[in-house]
């Protein structure tokens, strides 16, 4: 047993990490970390240049992943990763960015801009780490949580009907939409790998344990249970229809690649509109000087 | 001789289990010791079986312990010749 | 004019200043506009119209905006301009991202904008937050309506100026100019650029609806007339970058997503290295910086227009419209004999508090006329600290003041007893 960094067996993880920042603050059978391993042998698998990668998230748990990748990295405010991570396209269509945030984030204060986005089709990789609540403040309601569940604020139970994410962002308009939990390590890396091919917004959830908060107070026990509960009522199934995979508290877990089609991008029907009213005049943008 | 070693940062290691628990050839085990923390990190109990997937490296959410092929030797195969290696 | 071959030999982020504080960067290096953006001429324009051109010429490229009267013809110019010269504009699905999509913008290399008026304002204040916390240059134009909620959507007023300084929460320094003509709205949107860049900090652009909307001879000067601050960008290595360092001069340099300096930016409270840092220290020294950048170079930034102070009983304070108006009122007191001085703020904030301390100092009295129920007089109040006596004169919004009201309280001010 080696306890140090010094070791022949490199983590693939590490030349991604500020490993100046790690231990991190996520709680013991977190999903979140988790998430980050496939994210980086991605990554790996996917050649990506990653001095052009630019890494976007909003607050939350989930958040402080900006914080902890070796990457131009940006941890923005509650919700608007996404409005954030456009700027950069626009101005730097050369950049690949990654919008790496929670699921109350993206799908209530975020959830106009995540529409939009996917409305416009913005090339950008969203990977959605949906715990099913508000992690970071304590374990609230969020749009995701399921019914009959208890949270902080629905200490008597959820009554409200819960957002099915991949069912509201291919009826937005995203050309690439799937579902993994952290059980699927392999194929969640995959899936990431596939949505640097597209060119469109891709939209990737993955279902991940909140111990403390979420399981805990549904006293459905610790991370390493809830890898289990995924483990065994996971179904995969490759392009159901997003109307079928809503999440229930203990049921089946559809996962897979639900959507992938092809629509052009924002910038690309931009140009070709410009192309098309200005002809000669239509001055192509080149890289931002700013001088 | 096994394919495959682990190495383990134990300061890093939060007691999760999710490596105990996925790897296929059941090489790990939560030791009794403490980490300073207090967290009781894995140990390797069945060196022999350990392939060197590294399916515990990608659960382990706290970036602790990874996995990697070895050779004959036990010295650790880089990644690119791990994969030629493997099509054959 | 700067050709190609120019920019090649120019160091990537020259300083225009000669200021000691920033002496041992590189210098007397003249920036001056992209000629593609500048429309050099004569023009008859509104003031809106008149501020996209100065936000092209200032060399941005990039905007983000939301529609709302009586702002949406700056960014409805933009969108038809820029496609012709190089660059993007997106009308977002609300302000609150209209006001982050350009930091995102700013961050990938570009200079940016969005325009907006009151209840888009309100929306954008946590991210004027984030602009003043994360340092990033970019300019928030305000044409300001009556309020409060929807008030009046056609019909101006100036009575977001607290809200443009401490709108968003904590402790912050931001810019603000306050442009009183279309050709004002041209050459100050430059300058907002130009000190968004020089300090890194969010300019406040605060025009009105009249100023806005009304037409008037703009004279815009030939490209290499024009000078323009470029990013502070980093000379430095990769390996030696820390992008929240300081060199003496308070305002840290910029690297860009894609150069691949690895950096990280974020909202929380962090240290050199951009990583949150929750430390009692490392807050103090952050935002002590952060106001002490802005509040240390207050004689630099601030610009005031100054008539007839020497000798002056009575100053009338006055910016944007209201300025105009109050011109009417000073030269009917100056007719009557009395001795009426005029200052009008150019910069809002940072507020010149030692100008007015020291005139305090010399005159009887403050008269100041605003587009709002008594805003900047508190700040002149505040400044002349009991040495002269303060006048407001207050106005809803939704016109402008009469002249004779004005008039009616600077010759009761000049009767008034020096304190
Ligand atoms: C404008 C604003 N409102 C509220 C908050 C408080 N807040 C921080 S994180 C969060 C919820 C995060 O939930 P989620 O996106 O699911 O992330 P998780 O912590 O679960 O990973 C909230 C409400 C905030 N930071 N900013
Ligand atoms: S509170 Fe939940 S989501 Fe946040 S770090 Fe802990 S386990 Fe993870
Ligand atoms: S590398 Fe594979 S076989 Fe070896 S311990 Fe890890 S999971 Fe088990
Ligand atoms: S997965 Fe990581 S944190 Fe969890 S027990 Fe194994 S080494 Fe420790
Ligand atoms: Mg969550």
């Amino acid at each position: 047993m080696s306890d140090d960094l010094v070791t022949d067996i490199l983590n693939p993880v590490e030349p991604f990490l500020r490993s100046d920042r790690v231990p991190h603050i996520w709680c013991p059978g977190c999903g979140i970390g988790t998430t980050v391993n496939s994210f980086a042998r991605a990554l790996i698998d996917s050649n990506i240049d990653l001095g052009s990668l630019a890494l976007v998230s909003g607050i939350g748990c989930t958040g402080r992943v900006a914080g902890y990748v070796k990457l131009d990295s940006f941890h923005t405010t509650h919700g608007r990763a996404i409005p954030f991570a456009t700027g950069l396209k626009l101005a730097n269509p050369k950049l690949n960015v990654v919008v790496y945030s929670g699921d109350g984030d993206l799908s209530a204060i975020g959830g106009n801009h995540l529409i939009h986005a996917a409305r416009r089709n913005i090339d950008l990789k969203v990977i959605c780490v949906n715990n099913l609540i508000y992690a970071m403040t304590g374990g609230q309601t969020a749009p995701t949580t399921p019914d009959h569940s208890t949270t902080s604020t629905n200490p008597y139970g959820v009554f409200e009907a819960s957002f099915n994410l991949p069912q509201l962002v291919e009826a937005a308009g995203a050309v690439y939409v799937a579902r993994w939990t952290t059980f699927h390590v392999r194929q969640l890396s995959r899936a990431i790998s596939e949505a640097f091919q597209k060119k469109g917004f891709s939209f990737i959830e993955v279902i991940s344990p909140c111990p403390t908060l979420y399981q805990r107070r549904n006293k459905m026990g610790d991370g390493l249970d809830a890898m289990k509960y995924y483990k065994e009522k996971s179904r995969v199934r490759h392009g159901a229809p997003t109307s079928e995979v809503g999440m229930t508290m203990t049921g089946e877990i559809i996962v897979g690649k639900f959507v992938d089609r092809e629509r052009p991008d924002y910038q690309t029907m931009m140009k070709a509109q410009f192309h098309e009213s200005l002809g000669e005049r239509f001055v192509e943008q080149t890289e931002m000087v700013c001088s | 001789m096994a394919k495959g070693r682990v190495s383990i940062v134990v300061e890093r290691c939060k007691a999760c289990g999710f490596c105990v628990e996925f790897c296929p050839s059941h090489v790990l085990a939560l030791s009794s010791a403490f980490n300073s923390k207090g967290y009781h990190p894995p140990h390797v109990v069945h060196p022999e079986k350990c392939s060197g997937c590294d399916l515990c490296g990608m659960y382990c959410p706290d970036f602790a312990i990874a996995g990697g092929k070895v050779d004959e030797a036990g010295v650790p195969v880089k990644k690119a010749d791990a994969a030629k290696g493997a099509k054959k | 004019m700067k050709t190609d071959s120019e920019a090649a030999v120019l160091p990537k982020a020259g300083h225009h200043s000669a200021d000691p504080h920033t002496a041992d960067r590189p210098i007397a290096v003249r920036h001056t506009a992209d000629p593609r953006g500048v429309l050099t001429g004569i023009h008859f324009m509104d003031g809106d119209h008149a501020c996209c051109e100065g936000a092209l010429a200032a060399g941005c490229r990039c905007a983000a905006g939301y529609p709302i009267t009586p702002s949406t013809e700056v960014v409805e110019r933009f969108a038809s301009r820029v496609p012709m010269v190089g660059g993007t504009f997106i009308q977002m699905e609300d302000e609150l991202a209209a006001s982050i999509t350009l930091q995102g913008m700013v961050w990938a290399g570009a200079k940016a904008f969005t325009v907006t008026s009151g209840p888009g304002f309100s929306l954008m204040m946590e991210h004027i937050g984030y602009a003043a916390m994360t340092e990033t240059p970019c300019v928030f134009v305000d044409v300001q309506r009556g309020g409060p909620s929807t008030g009046l959507p056609t019909l101006p007023a100036q009575a977001d100026m607290m809200q443009a300084r401490w709108g968003s929460h904590g402790d912050y320094e931001v810019i603000a100019l306050c442009p009183n003509s279309p050709q004002e709205c041209f050459d100050l949107t430059i300058k907002a650029f130009n000190l968004a860049e020089e300090y890194r900090v969010p300019v406040m652009f605060m025009m009105d609806e009249v100023v806005g909307h009304m037409s008037e001879k703009v004279v815009i000067p030939p490209a290499d007339q024009i000078e323009v601050v470029p990013r502070k960008h980093t000379h430095k290595s990769v390996e030696d970058y820390l992008p929240y360092a300081t060199n003496g001069d308070q305002v840290p340099e910029m690297a860009h997503a894609g150069e691949g300096y690895n950096f990280h930016v974020t909202g929380l409270t962090h240290d050199e290295r951009g990583y949150p840092n929750m430390t009692l220290a490392v807050q103090d020294k952050l935002v002590r910086r952060l106001q002490s950048k802005i509040l240390n170079a207050v004689d630099r930034i601030t610009m005031t227009e100054e008539e007839q102070i020497e000798g002056a009983d009575v100053v009338v304070v006055s910016y944007g419209i209201t300025s105009r108006v109050a011109q009417r009122a000073i030269e009917a007191a100056r007719e009557r004999g009395l001795h009426v001085g005029k200052l009008r703020l150019i910069t809002a904030w940072p507020f010149p508090e030692k100008k007015f301390r020291d005139l305090a100092a010399k005159v009887k009295a403050f008269v100041v006329p605003e587009l709002n129920l008594g805003q900047m007089v508190r700040e002149v109040e505040r400044a002349a600290g009991g040495q002269a006596k303060t006048f407001a004169v207050s106005h809803a919004g939704g016109g402008v003041h009469n002249p004779e009201e004005i008039l009616k309280v600077i010759v009761e001010a000049s009767r008034c007893q020096t304190i």
